[in-house]
């Protein structure tokens, strides 16, 4: 039975795409989103890139919807609360809207820094909507002596590499061994972290911000290190992961927690009893669920394609009687330094890497990553037509290491990964259990 | 005109790039930057550009929300029951 009122909590990608994959199914009832910013839903990938380097305005990232999706827009009211047995969803204005199906794309948003006096310095900055990336923009124009960036996660090293295109002198800070080693480990990580340095990062690893300082206006102006150094900054963006919005489905009987909130692979919503919730599907940032391909923790897998495809995949299983899977192969990119870096499968889940391609010094390179000697994840940088055949491996399980025979196959050994290290988690990868080695 | 790259599926083939070049442009050697919300004087060329990928990774549409939505919430809230 198709419902005849569904309900969409979050209005960003997964929100979006949800709306227009279940009119492309056919369904004609009622759609209402819901999300908390005023905005229409936008991309956010050019947050930390283009709008920050000067190149784009936040207000030209609106994404496209590609028929009439005959909506009601409740933006700018946040959903507060989920009535299960009422079948309604409560919002901060007091208003109750009732549904017959229920999509929760609420995603996720910057994890703070964790000292609230010094979060509230002006100069400080979390980046995860649009409203951020304006005030740091606005930052960054004024000129600042130095940036700091705390946590080399993905976001990390984008806004660092968006400060250097603006000339401005940066310093990141990381807990771990490596950017990004929490997505990629540590060897290819230290590989990227050699070529931030060499354009001009100031990449402090395996050291973390002990105190920020501001002056008599509140106005950042210091940062002291676990290494000892004192460095005189304005603006500071803190990129140390996310948490999933979930608090507004506490006491709905949902298993919602900061990683997410669990679903099946059809994207079912999960009771506290690890059953089935009938109608109530879970999308993007927000979804913590088990892919069936791995043999891995339950995960949010906070990539643009997966926002995709559990959006397609809850508005198929809305409409049809026989229910989808998301089974596609996690994926994602990122543009930072002029490199292209693109995964796919899931590298952390790794105690083995090998470079295949090119050369981890200069120019471009691709990388395997094993675990039981079958190959589970791929990166590749600077080189995004060789990703599909990594992705073919990954698919059939090949054995690790993988015969790639490239013309460019480097003879090299198989290394540690580099993972379970001290690093935070990184923006893509709150909820990831990695591999042990 | 609303345009979005899937850019995992991109593979820098770069034929959106000599389809509309207003649009589409390289940063480094194979990274892609685009224009979200180009002017309709671009229409053509950006649907060429679709059309011209190899991989099928564009996107293009209209607007999603009605521009009262955007401008008052209230205005368009629908009766709950």
């Amino acid at each position: 039975m198709t419902p005849r009122r569904i309900v969409i909590t979050g209005a960003s990608l997964a929100g979006l795409r949800t709306a227009d994959s279940l009119r492309a199914n056919g369904f004609t009832g009622e759609l209402v989103l819901i999300g908390d910013e005023p905005h229409e839903p936008y991309d956010r990938p050019p947050l930390s890139k283009a709008v920050l380097a000067g190149r784009s305005g936040t207000d030209r990232l609106a994404l496209p919807s590609t028929r009439d999706l005959d909506a009601r827009w409740l933006l700018g009211v946040a959903a507060t609360g989920l009535d299960l047995d009422a079948r309604a969803v409560r919002l901060a204005d007091g208003r109750d809207v009732g549904f017959d199906g229920l999509v929760i794309a609420t995603g996720s948003r910057s994890r703070p820094w964790p000292v609230p006096e010094e979060a509230a310095l002006r100069g400080v900055h979390l980046l995860r909507g649009r409203d951020d990336a304006d005030r740091i923009r606005a930052g960054l124009a004024a000129g600042p002596r130095r940036v700091l960036v705390i946590g080399g996660g993905f976001t990390g090293s984008e806004v660092a590499s968006s400060c250097r295109d603006l000339g401005l002198p940066v310093t990141v800070v990381l807990r771990g061994g490596a950017p990004m080693a929490g997505a990629l480990g540590e060897v290819v990580g230290a590989a990227i972290g050699a070529r931030q340095r060499a354009h001009g990062i100031d990449l402090r690893t395996r050291t973390t911000v002990t105190a920020l300082h501001g002056d008599a206006e509140g106005r950042l102006r210091r940062a002291w290190l676990s290494d000892g150094d004192e460095l005189d900054v304005d603006l500071a963006v803190v990129a140390l992961g996310s948490v999933g919005n979930t608090e507004w489905l506490a006491g709905s009987g949902l298993v919602a927690d900061p990683r997410g909130v669990e679903c099946d692979a059809a994207g079912r919503a999960l009771d506290v009893d690890g059953a089935v919730v009938p109608d109530v599907y879970v999308a993007g940032d927000v979804a913590r669920w088990r892919h069936p391909h791995f043999d891995a923790e339950p995960q949010a897998l906070q990539h643009w394609g997966n926002a995709v495809e559990q959006a397609e995949v809850a508005a198929h299983n809305l409409t049809h009687r026989h229910r989808r899977t998301a089974a596609a192969l996690p994926a994602f990119w990122s543009d930072q330094f002029g490199l292209n870096i693109k995964s796919a499968g899931l590298p952390q889940l790794a105690d083995q890497v090998v470079l295949t391609q090119g050369s981890f010094e200069q120019g471009p390179f691709a990388a395997a990553y094993g675990r039981g000697g079958v190959t589970v994840g791929a990166v590749a940088v600077d080189s995004p037509r060789v990703m599909d055949g990594y992705a073919a491996l990954i698919t059939e399980r090949a054995p690790f290491p993988p015969a790639v025979n490239a013309t460019d196959s480097p003879a090299t050994a198989v290394l540690g990964a580099g993972f379970g290290s001290t690093e935070l988690s990184g923006p893509d990868l709150t909820a990831v259990h990695g591999g042990q080695s | 005109m609303r345009v979005v790259v899937d850019l995992n599926r991109c593979q820098s083939y770069g034929q959106c790039v000599f389809a509309a070049p207003e649009v589409f442009r390289f940063r480094g050697a194979e990274s892609l930057e685009y224009d979200h919300q180009p002017d309709a004087g671009s229409d053509r060329a950006v649907h060429r550009a679709a059309l011209a990928c190899p991989v099928q990774a564009i996107t293009l549409g209209g607007p999603a929300v009605p521009e009262a939505a955007v401008t008052g919430a209230s205005a368009v809230v629908g009766e709950t029951r």
